[in-house]
């Protein structure tokens, strides 16, 4: 049977008969508020085959429900779950790849995620100890911690004995720091992401500048299929590379092509038999690392064609005015222009969104115009659209209270006009001048702590908190000097790219006493975040 | 000790003097003991079936302690046995078998079968395997019927037994390649049956005098067999008939009693024990037996290694001696442990001769041995005396070691206290370290919970600090369990002893206990219990069954678990009248939320009702939008509208209103022109019916849209500009330009017309846009003079800096020369 990538809720049916997979197949078009696929082996009609069912990440009772009130649920010879809650996707991060986790949080008051959050961190914890420290910040964040708390009751006495690896766990709520996933990310794998989507440590990109070059034919024939390439760090160059600002990318591409060829010549120095073995030994990696190399530069090569245009830097410019608190009380010209040449949807939405959350919302009249603007451009249908980020607050209209965007971006620092991109001293250097918020959040509990932000912490959504939980004796962790912290940081609602090339940065900075662990309940960019919260009752979105 | 033969030492010793007092013995007497020194129950008089004088049927400990005692008022039992949870089955002659627990109490009955119901029951044997306790039963029919685990039947007849006459002279029940089997022996042929077929087999080597097989029996492990025939010879082999091991002459034709193994695991030799009336005789691997005479009436009790022999008045255990006790006990032995035992004995009493045993064995390098044998031989001793001469001993020679692993000694020690604890009269499980390793502590300590011996139980789980919740927890579970079924103290008293018992024990199910409690008909007592149950998802599924839905419903909200929720939701559903129903829900958001999530995929109609229920008109109106959208007929469709309109006036939503009524009016238009002019339109947004209106050249309508639609001058500019350029319309675009000052200045005129290819159109915009534009239109309409010409006049050095970048060094020499002048200048300034 082929298996599905997909961990959000399916089913995983590996055999099937005829008229029962019909069946099957109607009811989970329309059916449940789980249901969402079902796979199966080709149909056999000769031989009558046994179904199986599995339940991922978990069993849901409407399901079965559905299932039995359709006649089918007794066709199955086994009924099961399989409980996958974080999946590993890096050394460094987890994610339990669950798409409308924020979409079912915010809008819809459904809070499933969050109940197969804490239990992954419960699994966790049974794997690398109890965590001694909670911190947390936002709605979400809470409902996360009292479950654990409440768990770690439910399970007491059953506690494995291990020494804890994390010494503090971050829930932090995405609407505490809507505005980050909003702003174009400005790594290298923020702009993969960004521009070509990575889809489960997977990215298809356009064929053309991949095509092999062979002597002779003149790469006439060029191929159809969108080449995929796996992204991880277990790739040396990319791990290297990852996490660079664009700019600083082209540097180390050439560094590296250098490298290579370097130890491609050291041949002519291989005198001896045992040189030369020694050199045909290394010959697979370096051959590994001569395709990478060639990858990565033709990605680049890509990147780069979008990150020069025009379009990208207008785009880049408005952003960064935006969020330096630029003219964000009025109507932008640029999105204006924008929607009158029909851009994509999304990017409008993102760019207003991003104006509505740096001004602490939008004038009435402002809001309504752009509001105005969309539903006659890319038509009415996207009324539901508009409601819904209102609801999640990514839309608003100005309140009396005064825009507090301003105090926050000084106080954390959000905003430095002096980033570095070639060799960074912040995080800023990410999104080359914004400093993401989660990620200034986080490094500001490390040190010197929340309470040197209280009134920062007030002024944005959602209760912050600190909860501790009884290690078992003999189970404190005795720190050597010199060794670090590590700190686990869950984002609820999902995390980007950029912000987990910030905590790495963060992680390997000198002295910094902290390593980071990642997880989140979906990796995603702007574009995936704004497409998780429309509402369009056509199917398909333009 | 009984040191007995010459070359094979069995050892009997002697377990318990029995407690009963029972009048005739265990003459004429159904008599069931379970292995692993468990429960024996009796029945006396079973044949009886006068209703006058039933038969008594009574438990009893291995020591003889009575744990029950009950008139047996059902029918005729054919065989008595016990399950691995020390249950007692009772098989009667209709094939029904009732099931007690070991103090009594009665638990359910099963049937064998409709088939073994109609020919009666003539033989049972119950067995056990990796599947559990089964139930072989020879029918009257003389077919066998087998049910391998009595708490999942599933009944297997096995097929017929060619030539079977009447019942065979002996059959037993063994487990061969994960299934179960029956080995028969009718005569002098021997079968098996399995499944599927009855195969004809042949032991090895049988001695031809025999003409039948009169018994027969299969080791505990199943692997062995022994066989006795007429002629008095006993065969010892493999089970699967391929070895023999042995034949021993017994020299005695009657048939015997019982028969049973008596072997060790690993042991080298066979041996087995033949029980005739008066007599018992042991037979091995040579032609000598060993004999012992029995005062009394007994039955012999097959164990892991060794056989119990329960008479009237005793309780024995036959054991092979165990090789460590062997080496050190054997008269003068020079093994290092008998030489550690003596060194000890000697330091005891300050001799110096201790001196030189220990020297004798540590020359020898072999002190480790000698201790291990020492630790070894304690854990086969029963003697509480004996084993604290042998742990001294093997203490005494770990001083003379460095780096002796002292694990071994140390859970010896451990186990010992144990097995002399259960061992106890009081207790009576006669467990030998062997059986107490492969039963394991979990299996004993739910023997002593069976027995209700809680006290003892936590005492052991304490001393051998199992994990909580598998030890000291599960026990006060059981003891709750029982505690709630005490019908003469009130609810109080018992949840108070409960909580009280309890509350520091980590790991307790509660919601078990008030099953429990709810079972014998407590359900305030029940609803009591789960208060202190901290996992709340255990909580739900018995409030729910106590018809306590509200408190369900909260329960399962409080954990978290969406599942749970909607499993209390669909049940009140189902058990609610609708207004009740939407009652509950709106006190409970969490719960309303997720019924509403549900609603919204499957019962659109519903979800209305509630929104009208909460005058949430804000919500109807997108619902009706979203309804709008899958109609297909438009009447249908601007009904809708009309209905969402109605309902965001009512929620005071007037921008949503008027949008809505805008996309009303922009349907009725679309359809209007489409009848008219035959352009498909309907379902385009404004901004696309106006693109098409223009490219069609609709210019009136598209200008009409424009005003009735209040479109910003700006956007329709960019949208008039795009689609005439579209259209290479340049006549009319010329004029468009004409009609007023652009609102977007012409800049955009220039871009447009070079992206479709037309610089002859779009430098006649050039001389229009304003100067801060100048230097971009020239460059865009590729005139680099005009280009340099305004970034010169304007003295700006970033926008010289960018016409100087487009220049190239070849052709325009001399403009790049100026350029660079006037970039001096400016920098100057």
């Amino acid at each position: 049977a082929r298996t599905v990538r997909e961990p959000g809720a399916f089913r995983h049916l590996t055999r099937r008969s005829s008229s029962r997979l019909k069946e099957l197949r109607r009811i989970t078009k329309r059916c449940s508020v789980r249901i969402e696929c079902i796979v199966s082996l080709p149909e056999d009609k000769l031989q009558p085959r046994d179904f199986h069912i599995l339940f991922v990440p978990r069993r849901s009772l409407l399901c079965e429900q559905r299932l039995k009130e359709k006649g089918v649920l007794n066709s199955f010879t086994n009924i099961d779950e399989y409980i996958l809650d974080l999946i590993p996707y890096d050394g460094d991060l987890l994610s339990m790849e669950s798409e409308s986790s924020f979409r079912e949080c915010y809008l819809e008051n459904d809070q499933t995620s969050l109940y197969h959050a804490a239990k992954g961190l419960m699994t966790l914890q049974a794997l690398y100890g109890t965590i001694p420290q909670i911190f947390g910040k936002g709605e979400c964040a809470r409902h996360v911690a009292n479950m654990m708390l409440r768990m770690k009751r439910e399970f007491a006495g059953s506690q494995t004995q291990i020494l804890p690896v994390f010494d503090t766990l971050l829930l932090l709520d995405r609407n505490v720091d809507l505005l980050t996933p909003l702003a174009t990310q400005l790594t290298y794998e923020g702009l993969i992401d960004e521009i070509f989507g990575i889809t489960n440590g997977y990215v298809k990109l356009p064929p053309e500048k991949f095509a092999q070059k062979k002597q002779g034919e003149g790469g006439k024939e060029l191929p159809t299929e969108p080449k995929k390439l796996q992204l991880n760090s277990a790739e040396e160059l990319y791990a290297e590379i990852r996490d660079k600002n664009f700019n600083a990318v082209g540097a180390a591409l050439s560094k590296k092509a250098k490298i290579i060829s370097a130890a491609f010549e050291e041949r002519h120095n291989a005198k001896t038999v045992g040189e030369i073995k020694q050199f045909v030994s290394q010959l697979p990696h370096m051959q590994a690392a001569r395709s990478s190399l060639a990858n990565h530069t033709s990605i680049a090569e890509l990147i780069k064609d979008i990150t020069t245009s025009e379009d990208f830097f207008d785009s880049l410019t408005v952003e960064q005015e935006f969020m330096t608190g630029v003219d964000t009380d009025k109507v932008s010209t640029y999105i204006e222009d924008c929607i009158a040449q029909k851009d994509p949807l999304i990017k409008i939405l993102r760019l207003v969104c991003m104006q509505s959350v740096c001004n602490n919302g939008l004038k009435q009249k402002v809001l309504d115009y752009y509001k105005k603007e969309i539903l006659q451009t890319y038509g009415y249908k996207h009324i539901l659209t508009l409601k819904n980020l209102e609801r999640v607050g990514l839309l608003k209209p100005q309140s009396t209270m005064r825009n507090n965007y301003p105090t926050i971006r000084k106080t954390l620092k959000l905003w430095m006009e002096d980033a570095n991109e070639q060799n960074p001293n912040d995080i800023s250097y990410v999104y080359s001048g914004y400093a993401p918020l989660s990620v200034r959040l986080t490094q500001v509990l490390a040190r010197p702590g929340w309470r040197s932000i209280e009134e920062v912490l007030k002024m944005l959504p959602g209760p912050h908190f600190e909860e501790r939980q009884q290690v078992p004796t003999g189970l404190h962790k005795k720190r050597q000097p010199g060794e670090n912290r590590t700190i686990l940081v869950f984002f609820l609602g999902g995390v980007t790219y950029a912000e987990i090339a910030a905590l790495r940065f963060l992680s390997n900075m000198e002295d910094s006493g902290t390593e980071y662990i990642i997880a989140a309940t979906k990796l995603i960019n702007g574009t995936s975040w704004i497409k998780s919260l429309m509402d369009s009752p056509e199917e398909n979105l333009p | 000790h009984h040191y007995i033969g010459a070359t094979w030492h069995v050892l009997k010793i002697e377990l318990y003097e029995m407690g009963w007092n029972l009048k005739d013995g265990l003459r004429e007497c159904l008599v069931a003991a379970a292995p692993y020194g468990g429960p024996i129950s009796l029945l006396k008089g079973h044949n009886r079936r006068s209703p006058s004088a039933r038969p008594q049927l009574e438990i009893y400990s291995s020591s003889g302690l009575p744990l029950a005692s009950f008139p047996w008022k059902s029918g005729v039992v054919k065989q008595l046995g016990w399950t691995v949870s020390d249950d007692l089955l009772c098989v009667q002659e209709d094939g029904t078998v009732l099931v007690y627990d070991l103090l009594g109490g009665f638990k359910r009955h099963f049937s064998m079968g409709n088939e073994v119901s109609q020919s009666q029951v003539l033989e049972t044997k119950i067995f056990h395997s990796p599947y559990g306790t089964g139930v072989a039963i020879l029918t009257g029919a003389l077919r066998f019927t087998l049910a391998t685990n009595i708490d999942d039947i599933k009944l297997r007849r096995l097929p017929e037994v060619p030539g079977l006459q009447g019942a065979p002279s002996c059959w037993a029940v063994l487990t061969q390649d994960r299934q179960s089997k029956v080995l028969v022996a009718n005569g002098s042929h021997l079968f098996i049956l399995d499944n599927t077929a009855c195969t004809p087999v042949t032991p090895p080597g049988l001695s031809p005098q025999a003409s039948s097989i009169v018994h027969m029996c299969v080791s505990f492990s199943y692997k062995y067999l022994a066989l006795l025939t007429d002629s008095g010879h006993v065969w010892m082999g493999t089970s699967n008939l391929k070895e023999k091991l042995s034949e021993v002459d017994t020299k005695i034709k009657t048939p015997p009693k019982q028969m049973a193994w008596c072997r060790r695991p690993k042991s080298q030799q066979p041996s087995a024990v033949v029980m005739w009336d008066g007599l018992l005789i042991v037979v091995g691997e040579c032609k000598e037996t060993i004999q012992y005479h029995l005062d009394d009436d007994s039955i012999l009790v097959p164990e892991l290694d060794g056989v119990r022999i329960i008479s009237g008045t005793h309780h024995e255990l036959l054991q092979e001696v165990p090789g460590a006790c062997e080496e050190i006990f054997k008269i003068a032995s020079m093994a290092p442990g008998a030489l550690l035992l003596e060194a000890h004995k000697e330091y005891e009493k300050e001799s110096q001769k201790a001196d030189e045993y220990l020297r004798e064995i540590k020359e020898q390098s072999l002190l480790s041995e000698a201790v291990r044998q020492c630790v070894e031989a304690a854990g086969h001793e029963h003697e509480p005396e004996t084993q604290k001469t042998l742990l001294r001993a093997a203490s005494f020679g770990k001083c003379f070691l460095s780096n002796f692993p002292p694990e071994q000694f140390v859970s010896m020690c451990r186990d010992l206290r144990v097995l002399n604890a259960v061992r106890d009269y009081t207790v009576g499980i006669p467990l030998t370290h062997t059986q107490f390793k492969q039963m394991t502590v979990q299996v004993l300590i739910d023997r002593l919970v069976y027995r209700k011996l809680y006290p003892l139980a936590i005492e052991i789980c304490r001393y051998l600090k199992t994990p909580e919740y598998q030890g000291v927890s599960r026990v006060l579970k059981h003891w709750a369990c029982y505690k709630v079924q005490q019908k003469e103290e009130s609810d109080e008293v018992i949840a108070k002893a409960v909580s009280v018992k309890l509350a520091d024990a980590a790991g307790i199910f509660y919601s078990e206990i008030a099953t429990k409690a709810y079972e014998s008909g407590r359900t305030e007592l029940a609803i009591k219990l789960l208060e202190f149950e901290p996992r709340s998802g255990e909580q739900v599924p018995l409030l729910l069954k106590m018809k306590k839905s509200p408190l369900a419903l909260s329960k399962a909200i409080e954990s978290g678990d969406t599942d749970l929720v909607y499993t209390v939701v669909m049940y009140l559903k189902n058990e609610l009248n609708r207004g009740d129903f939407f009652m509950m829900l709106r006190n409970q958001p969490v719960a309303l939320s997720l019924y509403k999530q549900f609603c919204k995929h499957q019962e659109q109609d519903t979800l209305k009702d509630l929104f009208n229920q909460d005058d949430d008109h804000e919500e109807l109106g997108n619902l009706y939008v979203k309804a709008s959208y899958k109609e297909q007929r438009l009447e249908a469709r601007i009904a809708l509208l009309q209905s969402a309109v109605d309902e965001y006036y009512k929620a005071k939503n007037e921008f949503s209103a008027k949008t809505t009524e805008d996309e009303m009016r922009l349907l009725r238009f679309q359809r209007k022109l489409e009848e008219e002019k035959g352009e498909l339109l309907v379902g385009f947004s404004l901004h696309d019916t106006m693109t098409t209106l223009l490219s069609v050249g609709l210019h009136k309508h598209a200008e009409q849209l424009y005003k009735d639609f209040r479109v910003p001058d700006k956007r329709f500019w960019w949208l008039k500009l795009k689609s005439l350029a579209e259209k290479e319309d340049w006549e009319e675009l010329e004029k468009f330009g004409k009609s007023k000052k652009s609102p977007i200045g012409y800049l955009p005129f220039v871009e447009v017309c070079i992206k479709h290819h037309n610089k002859y159109e779009a430098k006649k915009y050039v001389s229009k846009v304003t100067p801060e534009q100048k230097v971009k239109a020239h460059l865009a309409v590729g005139d680099m003079e005009g280009a340099a010409e305004a970034a010169i006049e304007r003295r700006n050095e970033s926008e010289i800096s960018t016409v100087l970048s487009r220049c190239s060094a070849t052709t325009d020499h001399l403009l790049m020369e100026r350029l660079n002048r006037a970039k001096a200048t400016a920098v100057k300034k």
